[in-house]
């Protein structure tokens, strides 16, 4: 009984930490390259939104999973316009990105709530279902979650081991070297801009197709800013963010089964604990001085020449 | 053949430019709403018409503006503070959560006091609530080098969910059928209003304090040592100015004004605690400061007129079925579009032609 409950409980702290693990990638990525975007929460609302409009209207929800990655780089298209063309602050550009992409979200989704869409739905991996415990908590999930433990590698990978991470990674390192060595900071930059927010747009299009299968007004409710949060807890390196994304999710889902069992917690007071975890989290992992790993030059425009 | 540019950075950035690219970005805004009321079938130019007239077009109308943009200009007071020495205060929003909590409890605990000591008690209790509130994500950031965008931004949403708990919880009202609320503070705890109009006196709290804060900034020694700091920390730690000290400074001053907001919004316009005190004046309060350029005077001026954006956007809801989140677009849209403009005045870019 009990450890059908912990399964249980670990293969939904899978599931709702996906969302989350997506959008850090995309901010990891994105800060790898020397930009900082606070617009995650907007960019995952818009996600979500756009994922469920395209598979609500084509019946497909791959083609929505699809469209919730595009249209989040289209509105962190917005920042890299801002910050990368015209030299604007990065913190106050994210910040208005995440009042825009909500509120924008909310007005252009109004029409859809209460309406049904094609989702996500878990299915067993052959064989490695099987595996004892493990097999119930990872490789009974959806579709969605098997493609994001590809990307964790795939991504160590790009950022270690390949040019185009090398030459990113060096923008955001010391854009005077990359220009040095025949390096385009900006194109690299618009590359970390656009995919941190096609993998912000997927984690919002998570939780609409596979993880609510509904759309409501306000649906990120904050992941996006614990995203940006795990970045500094996960010390920019995708792995990590892997463990941080499930130990949210993790607190995510045992509080919705404390309030689904009736505790007499008050609801309001378990509904604070993932953002009280962030702070613990955050306050503790500073204390390591995670700036050691921070990009040097994240957040700092680079003066245009000619 | 072809063209070239040459992009420098001024050397004397004018004001008349930042007025044109706040004039440009503003009507750039405005084109983008025009275009999104079209794709929602509804009339784009009577759209802004009534925006405009629900917001200024009548004495009321204006009235209702200026009462709006008492918590909106308080909340920006501060966070421009903090924002002047690179100290991202986002928190306002829960600040401005905590000083309506300390100023009801004292209200709903102490009902019978005379106004006058029952009124600075809520006053003060706002202020440290508030403070405090703004205080910890600074001791963080010195202590423990956390940092504040984060700490604030999550205590935002533990303010709304502790409001939430009391007013759905142990202040609840026991006669209000099951609403979320707080009893009705009794008469002495409320602001009262000038003359017979709707406006309260919380609007004269924000003159002085905006003028104490526009000298302060201006012309004291503390308030230099904050945009010096702003500016350039190494340089500021080598001539031994005490950073540690101001950050603390800017935060509990920024945590209090918008503790100070949450106190006349509670007692002035609502008369009780409730959730629908937690209106986004917070996040507009980030948009009103940097529009206004971190300047006390100009902070006023925008938080007037985006106060009445927010009444404005009420006219249309009403008239023309508008979801209110179209505010939000537009202040998003404006501030998103000044910062790209900011380009404009800070580099000059010549055109060079090539034979």
């Amino acid at each position: 009984m009990t450890e059908n409950f912990a399964i249980s409980l670990l293969a939904a702290a899978v599931q709702s930490g996906t969302p989350i693990l997506y959008a850090t990638l995309g901010e990891i990525l994105c800060e790898k390259s020397g930009v900082l975007n606070l617009g995650v929460e907007g960019i995952m609302m818009i996600g979500a939104l756009a994922g469920f409009m395209a598979a609500a209207s084509t019946g497909s929800p791959l083609l929505g999973f699809l469209a919730g990655g595009a249209c989040g780089a289209l509105l962190a298209a917005v920042h890299g316009w801002v910050c990368l063309s015209f030299r604007g602050n990065q913190v106050v550009s994210g910040l208005a990105l995440t009042i825009l992409g909500s509120g924008l979200a909310d007005y252009l989704g109004t029409p859809f709530v209460g309406r049904q869409a094609p989702g996500f739905d878990p299915f067993a991996l052959p064989l490695l279902s099987r595996v004892p415990l493990l097999g119930d908590i990872f490789f009974n999930q959806d579709l969605l979650v098997y493609i994001s433990y590809l990307i964790v590698p795939l991504m160590w990978i790009f950022l270690r081991n390949t040019r185009w991470g090398l030459s990113l990674r060096c923008a955001g390192e010391n854009p005077d070297a990359a220009v040095a060595n025949g390096i385009s900071v900006t194109a690299y930059r618009w590359m970390g801009t656009l995919g941190g927010g096609f993998l912000g747009g997927l984690g919002g299009a998570y939780l609409s197709l596979a993880y609510t299968h509904l759309w409501s007004n306000g649906l990120s409710a904050g992941r996006g800013w614990i995203a940006v949060a795990l970045v500094i807890f996960a010390f920019w390196r995708p792995e990590r963010a892997l463990m941080g994304a499930y130990l949210f999710g993790g607190v995510m889902a045992f509080q919705l089964r404390l309030q689904a069992a009736g505790t007499s917690i008050p609801s309001s007071i378990l509904l604070m604990l993932p953002y009280a975890l962030t702070i613990f989290v955050i306050v503790l992992a500073s204390w390591r001085r995670p700036q050691s790993a921070m990009p040097t030059s994240l957040g700092v425009n680079v003066e245009p020449t000619e | 053949m072809g063209m070239r540019f040459k992009i420098s950075r001024r050397q004397n950035p004018r004001r008349l430019h930042s007025g044109l690219v706040l004039l440009a970005a503003v009507g750039l805004s405005l084109v983008i709403c025009a275009l999104l009321l079209e794709q929602q079938g509804k009339p784009s130019l009577r759209g802004l018409m009534l925006l405009f007239q629900g917001a200024f077009g009548s004495g009321w109308a204006l009235q209702d503006s200026l009462i709006k943009a008492v918590p909106i200009f308080l909340c920006s007071l501060g966070v421009a503070i903090a924002f002047r020495l690179q100290i991202w205060n986002i928190g306002a929003e829960g600040q401005y959560a905590l000083g309506a909590l300390g100023a009801s409890w004292v209200a709903l605990h102490f009902p019978d006091l005379p106004w006058f000591v029952l009124q600075p008690a809520m006053l003060v209790a706002a202020t440290v609530c508030g403070g405090l509130w703004g205080l910890l994500p600074a001791v963080l950031k010195l202590r423990m080098r956390a940092n504040e965008i984060i700490i604030t931004l999550m205590l935002n949403y533990i303010a709304i969910f502790l409001l939430d708990y009391l007013v759905y919880g142990p202040w609840k009202d026991p006669s209000s059928f099951g609403f979320p609320m707080t009893r009705m503070f009794s008469q002495n705890a409320v602001v009262a209003k000038i003359g017979a109009g709707d406006l309260h006196w919380g609007i004269l709290l924000c003159l002085v304090i905006g003028m104490l804060v526009w000298i302060f900034l201006g012309f004291t020694r503390l308030g230099y040592e904050i945009r010096a700091c702003g500016e350039n920390v190494q340089a500021a730690r080598y001539a031994r100015m005490p950073y540690a000290a101001l950050v603390l400074l800017v935060m509990a001053a920024s945590g209090a004004l918008a503790g100070w907001a949450g106190f006349l919004e509670a007692s002035a316009s609502l008369n009780r605690l409730e959730p629908s005190i937690m209106a986004g004046y917070g996040y507009t309060a980030i948009v009103v400061a940097w529009l206004a350029r971190l300047n006390p005077l100009f902070i006023g001026l925008a938080a007037f007129l985006l106060a009445g954006l927010r009444v404005g956007v009420e006219q249309l809801q009403l008239e023309l079925q508008i979801p209110a989140s179209f505010g939000q677009i537009m202040e998003g849209l404006i501030l998103m579009t000044v910062l790209g403009g900011s380009f404009f005045v800070t580099y000059q870019i010549r055109l060079l032609k090539k034979e």
